[in-house]
């Protein structure tokens, strides 16, 4: 069974939840940039939770379908059309033979996520069907999809559709800052550098992508300018270059460098960070290390609880 | 031996194990025996190892292991390993082609530096060097060991795209892009081999705490070689 792309979107790249074990070799772990809503969309059609999907960015793609499909969108909203009538948020729900699927633009977030059951078929590289665009490798031929890429979808057996109990993602959505930890180097900056960054908001600039999103606001400095080693950057690290404006690093990140880290996101906000838009705004608060692993704790908890069948 | 200076967390998913805080190769072989050391456990609880100069990043899943668990077999481990002496490493030969066309910043770096372009040529590919680790982009190596009247600073301004291949300077570093991406290094040389292939295993021709040389070939040399490389020969 095969899907059309009719039209691409902004920029849509097939993704699963990463490629692990190449750090070394200076290849990030990549994957879904909300991997939170990249589960939910596969849990929703019953696939397993790392199954192959379309991460769609700001604007959703137009998808022909030669035959039925039962699919899932999860994630920022998404207006979404396949001539049919019904609420297609928070469901797995089917596409008919010959239907075209129409995402629209993406509110409230960038990234949305379409899953369909049996999960994308693509070679897996490393292990991973990720795109990992600064390496041109992974995913649909190591690219965004273009008009015309036709999508495998992989054969499979009955497998449960799913649907979110009401309501349930609203705890998810409502704003509020992002937990970090103190980072590796917080010996480097003086205490009000971090006064700063947990009293001040941050907007997050135009030049922002999967590697990454700077920010603007109150500068917090490295309080000496001798340089760092190098070192390993782990997923959501904020790094403070010479000019004291932070940069979250993000799933397709470098996987070494030179700046000081001040902070670091935790594993239970990563898919907060894959929803910030150009212009949001963003407020730090810090956690300790026990309280974000607990936070990571419920969320799987939450995540088993959500679904009805 | 005991030789970690300190075990910090780096996020609630990550450890940054510390070694020092210079750049030397005794210091490295440390990093480089840990990375190997926990590398060969193959535990699935490890999702990446990051070796620096002179610390390793073990990122993991904290569902699954803890930091202190993690601390007291990287305690156990540093102890029990010591790091084989310095000449065990074999040198891997990369070629690499000065021709001007592939190295447009070679006046610029005997500009820079005083020296003839055969000179460059001959300082670059004199000594032996010691991979680092990698990052920037896949395959991306840090080597150290550029002779120091080598030093160059690097491109006011960074071209905007870089053939894979590219052997360039900056400051006191040298390396090769393995893809095409943008960069402020001063290329000076190509090479025809295939630094990075997501397809090949291992996916790059060179790995952290290796030891390489670079090789001159002429122009004829590099177009045969390419052909070879891009039919998959090599």
């Amino acid at each position: 069974m095969t899907i059309r792309v009719a039209k691409p979107g902004l920029f849509t790249t097939v993704q699963d939840l990463g490629r692990y074990g190449y750090a070394h070799l200076g290849i990030s772990s990549g994957g879904a940039a909300d991997p939170l809503s990249f589960r939910i969309a596969n849990l929703l059609v019953g696939n397993r939770q790392n199954a192959p999907a379309l991460e769609m960015t700001l604007l959703g793609a137009t998808l022909e379908f030669e035959e039925s499909a039962v699919v899932a969108l999860a994630g920022a909203d998404c207006e979404c059309k396949t001539g049919s009538a019904e609420d297609l948020a928070n469901t797995g729900f089917e596409v008919p033979a010959g239907a075209v699927l129409q995402c629209g633009n993406i509110t409230g977030g960038v990234r949305c996520y379409l899953a369909v059951q049996g999960g994308l078929e693509v070679p897996l590289v490393m292990g991973s069907a990720s795109t990992f665009i600064p390496g041109h490798f992974g995913g649909f031929n190591g690219r965004r999809l273009q008009s015309g890429d036709i999508l495998q979808v992989r054969q499979h057996g009955s497998l449960p559709v799913r649907s979110l109990r009401p309501g349930s993602l609203d705890s998810t959505r409502t704003p509020r800052p992002l937990r970090v930890t103190k980072g590796p180097q917080q010996d480097w900056f003086e205490v009000d550098a971090f006064a700063r960054l947990f009293s001040t908001p941050y907007i997050v600039s135009e030049q922002s992508d999967r590697t990454g999103l700077r920010l603007k606001g109150a500068a917090v400095r490295p309080r000496d300018n001798s340089e760092l080693l190098s070192d390993g950057i782990p997923l959501g690290a904020i790094q403070v270059p010479q000019d004291g404006q932070p940069i979250i690093l993000f799933v397709d990140q470098q996987t070494t460098g030179g700046y000081p880290k001040i902070a670091n996101v935790i594993a239970a906000d990563v898919h907060r960070v894959g929803q910030l838009r150009p212009r949001d705004e963003v407020r730090f608060v810090e956690v300790s290390v026990a309280e974000a692993l607990q936070a990571l704790a419920e969320q799987e908890r939450w995540l088993r609880e959500v679904f009805v069948a | 031996m005991e030789t970690i200076v300190e075990i910090i967390p780096a996020s609630d998913s990550s450890l940054l194990v510390v070694f020092g805080n210079t750049i030397s190769p005794a210091i490295h072989r440390h990093v480089i025996t840990l990375f190997h050391a926990l590398q060969s456990r193959h535990d699935p609880r490890i999702r990446n190892l990051h070796p620096g100069y002179a610390s390793l990043l073990v990122d993991f899943d904290p569902l699954r292991l803890t930091h202190d668990e993690l601390s007291a077999v990287v305690r156990q481990l540093a102890l029990a390993a010591d790091p084989p002496p310095a000449t065990d490493a074999s040198v891997v030969s990369i070629p690499v082609c000065y021709d001007i066309e592939f190295g447009p910043d070679l006046l610029d770096v005997a500009t820079h530096t005083g020296l003839s372009l055969d000179e460059v040529v001959r300082q670059h590919f004199s000594p032996t060097y010691l991979v680092y680790f990698l990052g920037f982009s896949p395959g991306f190596v840090y080597l150290g060991g550029l002779p120091q009247v080598l030093y160059t600073p690097r491109l006011p301004t960074p071209r905007p795209s870089i053939n894979a291949g590219s052997v360039g300077i900056a400051g006191s570093q040298t390396g090769i892009y393995p893809v095409d991406s943008p960069g402020g290094w001063r290329l000076i040389g190509r090479t025809p081999v295939r630094m990075f292939d997501p397809e090949a295993k291992p996916p790059t021709r060179l790995q952290p705490g290796d030891k390489m040389r670079f090789s001159p070939i002429d122009r004829a040399r590099f177009e045969e070689m390419q052909h070879l490389a891009e039919a998959g020969l090599t």
